[in-house]
């Protein structure tokens, strides 16, 4: 009783504080909602197990009457990092920007500068293809070893939002016995690219995080 | 003899004319022109871990931790992530207690202040899978209720059972075995 009333105190203190847990969902000031908005982000070995797969999810919560209006900006550039020296600076990018109706992928190359400010390495091995329309059966392409797609697919998170809400403003003392899944039936923007794992080096773990860089 | 020398040079010209012509038409035609991709693009947001940062950063601080480098992230927010865990959680109330990875809430707070994804190259990849932990994040993963079951699971992952798991476990759609492995929009 006493616990759990100094941790709501604490909980109703934080929550003045403390954002939405929701993946990286409905985030910073900056950035909400717009098109350099992530809403999360996946790194796991592919259906071929030699294969690495990426996955940027931006724009979050788009209903599906919105969703066909849903755009990629050709000013936002979305950038894979991947550090395989263990420093947590990235070795290597894999860089993902639109143009014309086409997803252009980029690397993995080194970046030209590690850190806050990037240039399109439009030399590197390249990949491209078509924004999947929504309402469209999924367009993939394969170039240079890479594997590729671009366009709106179902939000993969899952998680209680309102209950979350409803502990962290004092409202509620713990989750539902059987949860709802805020995300249910809302889309996302994502890109997906698969590319040989021999192709991040050989380090046998890696160390990789996703950004969205806005032309200057 | 003297008119064909005069034409000669204007002969020559023509055709160099007529050659540029041709250049310029193959440079304006769109097949061959590539996307200007110029200019220098700036760190507007990142993320790494799900719902880490969302949770530990305060509002105000939001933006820069968004701008902040990995390398510099544990500087400047792990004694924040640290103090944060203790209030949050009454599994870290009393001195010595640990989460089931072992960790105190210093320790562990000053490991998710540096928000990268840790992926493990050789084998399985999977949040947590019961057996393996943090190698990597699949799809399917219940990240939110790791998360949950570490911040307030205590050692054994049995403290606080109401505030250890949302009971969401799933998606709402199933995901594709082969790329691009992410359901179709609803």
């Amino acid at each position: 009783m006493t616990q759990k009333s100094k941790f709501l105190g604490a909980v109703a203190i934080l929550s003045v504080g403390f954002g939405l847990l929701a993946a990286d969902h409905i985030d910073a000031p900056a950035v909400k909602g717009g098109s350099a908005d992530i809403t999360d982000y996946y790194a796991f070995q592919g259906e071929n197990t030699s294969n690495m797969v990426f996955v940027a999810n931006i724009q979050g919560l788009l209903a599906p009457g919105a969703t066909g209006a849903a755009k990629f900006d050709e000013n936002v550039m979305v950038e894979f990092n991947i550090d395989n020296t263990g420093d947590n600076v990235e070795d290597l990018v894999i860089q993902a920007i639109p143009r014309n109706g086409k997803m252009y992928f980029f690397g993995p190359v080194a970046p030209g500068t590690p850190g806050t400010m990037s240039m399109v390495k439009s030399s590197a091995t390249k990949a491209s293809v078509d924004i999947t329309p929504y309402g469209s059966a999924a367009i993939t392409a394969t170039e240079n070893g890479m594997k590729v797609f671009a366009g709106p697919r179902d939000d993969p998170f899952f998680f209680d939002l309102g209950k979350y809400r409803e502990v962290i403003g004092g409202k509620a003392t713990s989750f539902s016995a059987k949860g709802t899944d805020t995300f249910a039936g809302t889309n996302v923007m994502s890109l997906v690219v698969e590319v040989p794992k021999s192709t991040l080096g050989s380090a046998a773990k890696i160390n990789t995080w996703v950004e969205t860089k806005k032309k200057q | 003899m003297k008119k064909i020398t005069l034409n000669l040079p204007i002969l020559l010209l023509s055709i160099l004319f007529l050659a540029s012509c041709d250049k310029t038409d193959t440079a304006t035609t769109p097949i061959n022109t590539s996307p200007d991709f110029s200019g220098n693009y700036i760190l507007a947001d990142q993320m790494a871990r799900p719902a880490i940062n969302t949770v530990f950063i305060p509002e105000a601080s939001k933006d820069v931790f968004n701008t902040t480098v990995p390398s510099q992230m544990g500087g400047l927010f792990a004694s924040a992530f640290g103090a944060g865990l203790k209030a949050l959680s009454p599994a870290y109330a009393k001195a010595g207690d640990k989460n089931a990875l072992g960790l105190d809430a210093t320790t562990f707070g000053s490991v998710l202040a540096t928000d990268v994804l840790t992926v493990a190259t050789n084998g399985t990849t999977t949040f947590y899978d019961g057996t393996n932990v943090l190698t990597g994040r699949r799809l399917a993963d219940d990240v939110i209720t790791v998360e949950l079951l570490l911040i307030f699971g205590g050692e054994d992952f049995k403290e606080n059972p109401g505030l250890s798991d949302d009971h969401v476990d799933a998606n709402d759609k199933p995901f594709l075995t082969s790329f691009p492995y992410l359901a179709t929009p609803w």
